[in-house]
């Protein structure tokens, strides 16, 4: 195979400044014109520890992870010693000396004196700007991008520590001519244009064009980055962003204020969602919309804290005591982040249910490069009336959804209570009245549409691989380095309710090869469950890293994990 | 009784004699006596017989879970600072169920009227005790008497900064609509504990246990001074009724700081935003 990307890994300790690097190169290399990827994982602290990231550059779109790596730099002095399986013969190794001969490798080895550089400097933290220029010049990319966005992190600080970023970048772009390598990646124009961003940034931007402007929620890793993207939007997007005191205070906030008419969210990670589940089933006897972004982590219990998974979906869609309906999303792609949480919004109002946007650490701590979206296509409608003084809350109707009124907007009292209750939102326990409400929650979404499955290959195929969520990335590119034409990919971006053309998508093949990052396969047994349908091969996966293309490919091809 | 424009027909689920029937018509006429319109009032209630007081007024409500009326009337406040925004509920629903949103609310200061009925017992679950149970008080959970330390909700409030302390008993019906009116006018947030016998489940905190325990605070008491209002809270046995402390000058509320309010007053609902400013966001 070709190879037409290329797999850089930085592998340093926690507090040492990886993600100013990751910033910078990113946008480094998207003004450049290069299609970028990072992946990112870290332990769970503040300092030391071993972090890596994996910037991927191609000459076309790129968003999975990989295990092979092209050029490591080493920059801790343990720096090596979980990378030893993923080193080959292929592998360039940059890095202080004794960081990168701290283990026998087969790698090209090239020592680099970056901490005396950093000694003419005075402060080992500019080493960051000169991996920067290192890679930079490696690549290729246009340095006067990297001063500019040099200048503009740094100008608070003053001009000499600017002045010394500087340097460092220099002394960057000076070592990478020792390497005498390169690594050539044809331009795209095309990438000038576009954006880059995290999946965090990305649920946010899908937030904020869903009319978002209220959040309140309680920090907890990998869900956090979003709450603070919209804290960092709060004044100029009008935003209420509220910490709460804990995550049943979040979520009972959120619906008081989409009771008010606001257009609330809560972000929480598995184990601050699992306190929430009481309001998720309030939002369903009340008929409140309510956008609940779930970022998945392994647990159970607090699990692996800043790691990975998918093992969340059976929460999200048992969360909650009684019968009501609800919608769950799982975004494969960054600009299925801003798309979906848009959507999330729409649909929680419209049809007055929760809807969860469900992602993982995976997702929401990379960063990858996506097309501007064009937002005058995504409009958003409130579905609040105003009411009159004969107005029911809970009136029945054939659809199931009453109009929804807000306090003192109209001359009618909106009344929502948490017991079963009359049209008019009181109290009762007349058996009829009850019978009435339940199966009017329950037709709400009878007039839905679904977010149908992706099919990513041919129409015809004999085999059909079926991921959600986080995994879209590397199965799409497991199937391309495939190149089988009998081999398709059903995305679930809408995991439940199951999409009404799966029945159809799945019966259709000869073998059904299921594709989750949890220890069940939880879609699977969904899909079990509800159509009867059995998968033949199942790759899963619990280790709390995302799968790498290579074993993917490996798993599809073979039949194993 | 006095007709108000809060009045709303229906059967009540309360036992007979209830200090909450006392209450009710009490706090319908304090909004009918500050000409309060019924559509710019919303009160936020949990789960227990107090909880159910808004079923009964005719307004907007939500009457949400068991111990979270507080958190949804503050979200509600954020959202529209326009709206008159009472939470309701009991000792259990305020003080156990919702403790940490009691302490975590005062720190916010919402401008909210906190009203807690406090009967010192579970009423809906049929007399078990309530955080506010007098140690050795006997119940069919604390068969020997309660142990634990009765919860303090005036001297938490004090120390927790809330501008506007005050308790009151439901049979003196001229204090308590003086303090419900007071603290509607009051712009902050301001609890009040009000001493509402249960008639069922507590046998010892009657009607006339609290006529007995209890005096109301006179006219040369200093409400503004913070440390004698600590003092006060820990009065017990008569429990001091009146407005223990108000914060004479203004603390900022929680809705007037959100920087989402800086510029803009209108309430969340009214505000859009346009394609061209989303924009910015990928740039």
């Amino acid at each position: 195979m070709q190879i037409r990307s290329y797999s850089v890994v930085l592998s340093g300790e926690a507090g040492q400044g990886l993600k100013t690097i990751e910033s910078l190169f990113m946008v480094l290399l998207q003004k450049s014109g290069y299609h970028a990827y990072i992946a990112k994982e870290f332990m769970s602290r503040v300092r030391g520890g071993n972090n890596t990231s994996e910037i991927r550059i191609s000459d076309k779109r790129i968003g999975a992870f990989v295990d092979r790596i092209d050029l490591l730099v080493v920059l801790s002095k343990n720096g090596l010693d979980r990378l030893l399986p993923r080193i080959g013969s292929h592998t360039h190794i940059v890095g202080e000396e004794a960081y990168i001969t701290s283990q026998k490798t087969e790698g090209i080895l090239h020592p680099l004196p970056i901490a005396e550089k950093m000694r003419e400097l005075g402060n080992p933290i500019f080493s960051n700007n000169l991996v920067n220029g290192l890679l930079s010049a490696l690549f290729s990319c246009d340095a006067d991008i990297a001063y500019q966005a040099i200048e503009k992190q740094f100008a608070s600080k003053g001009e000499e520590i600017v002045e010394k970023n500087r340097q460092a970048f220099q002394m960057g772009l000076e070592l990478a001519k020792t390497l005498n390598t390169s690594f050539d990646v044809k331009m795209d124009e095309k990438v000038k244009g576009m954006y880059a961003l995290s999946g965090s940034e990305s649920i946010g931007i899908g937030a904020l064009s869903g009319g978002c402007n209220f959040i309140s929620s309680y920090p907890m890793s990998p869900s956090t980055a979003v709450l603070a993207y919209l804290a960092k939007k709060e004044r100029e997007y009008s935003i209420v962003v509220e910490q709460a005191e804990d995550e049943i205070a979040a979520i009972n906030m959120a619906l008081g204020a989409w009771y008010t008419g606001a257009r609330a969210m809560v972000t929480t990670s598995g184990g601050g969602f699992a306190l929430m589940t009481e309001a998720v089933s309030l939002s369903g006897i009340i008929e409140s919309p309510m956008v609940i972004h779930l970022a998945q982590r392994p647990g159970p219990g607090t699990g692996l804290p800043t790691r990975t998974e998918q093992g969340d979906l059976n929460l999200a869609l048992y969360a909650g005591h009684g019968d009501f309906p609800r919608v769950i999303y799982a975004p494969g792609t960054y600009e299925d982040g801003i798309l979906f949480t848009h959507r999330a919004f729409e649909v929680a109002d419209e049809f007055q249910v929760p809807v969860f946007v469900l992602t993982d650490q995976h997702f929401l701590d990379g960063e990858g490069i996506t097309e501007k979206i064009d937002f005058s296509k995504l409009p958003t409608h409130n579905h609040f009336i105003k009411t009159d003084a004969a107005y029911l809350r809970y009136k029945l109707t054939d659809s199931g959804i009453s109009d929804r009124g807000i306090p003192s907007y109209g001359d009618g009292f909106v009344c929502v209570d948490s017991d079963e209750h009359t049209e008019g939102g009181r109290i009762t326990e007349d058996s009829e009245v009850r019978i009435a409400m339940v199966e009017k929650r329950m037709r709400k979404l009878d007039a839905y549409e679904d977010l149908q499955p992706k099919l990513v290959g041919k129409e015809e195929y004999k085999t059909l691989v079926v991921g959600w969520g986080s995994t879209y990335e590397a199965i799409k590119e497991a199937l391309e380095e495939i190149d089988d034409a009998s081999i398709s990919f059903a995305f679930f971006g809408q995991v439940y309710p199951l999409p009404s053309l799966t029945y159809d998508l799945l019966s259709q093949a000869d073998r059904l090869v299921l594709v989750e990052n949890n220890a069940t396969g939880q879609l699977g047994e969904l899909i079990a469950r509800e159509l009867g349908i059995f998968f033949d091969t199942t790759i899963l996966q619990y280790n709390g890293s995302p799968f790498s293309v290579e074993q993917l490919v490996q798993g599809i091809k073979g039949g194993q994990a | 009784m006095k007709k108000t424009r809060f009045d709303f027909a229906s059967e009540i689920a309360w036992c007979p004699g209830c200090g909450n029937f006392l209450l009710l018509q009490l706090l319908k006429e304090s909004l009918e006596e500050l000409d309060i319109k019924p559509t710019d009032l919303v009160i936020s209630s949990g789960i227990g017989q107090a909880a159910k007081m808004p079923q009964y007024v005719n307004t907007s409500f939500f009457n949400g879970l068991h111990g979270r009326g507080l958190s949804v009337a503050s979200a509600i406040k954020m959202a529209n600072p326009n709206l008159l925004v009472i939470a309701e509920g009991g000792d259990g629903d305020m003080y156990g169920e919702g403790g940490n949103h009691f302490i975590h609310n005062i720190r916010r200061n919402p401008n909210v009227v906190h009203l807690v009925h406090n009967n010192m017992v579970y009423g809906l679950t049929q007399g078990q005790a309530s955080p506010t149970s007098p140690k050795g008080f006997k119940t069919p959970i604390q068969t020997e008497g309660v142990i634990l330390e009765p919860f303090n909700p005036l001297s938490v409030a004090i120390s927790l900064g809330a501008p506007f302390v005050a308790r009151t008993f439901v049979g003196n019906a001229e204090l308590t609509k003086s303090l419900i009116k007071q603290a509607i006018q009051y712009n902050g947030y301001a609890l009040i504990d009000i001493f509402d016998p249960c008639v069922s489940f507590n046998k010892i905190n009657t009607f006339a246990w609290y006529k007995a325990n209890t005096y109301v605070l006179d006219e040369n008491y200093d409400s503004s001074d913070k440390m004698q209002a600590m003092a006060k809270a820990f009065e017990s046995e008569p429990f001091p009724l009146g407005i223990l402390y108000k914060r004479e000058d203004h603390k900022p509320t929680i809705e007037e700081q959100h920087p989402a309010y800086a510029d803009d007053k209108r309430p969340l609902y009214e505000r859009t935003r346009t394609a061209e400013e989303l924009a910015h966001l990928m740039e």
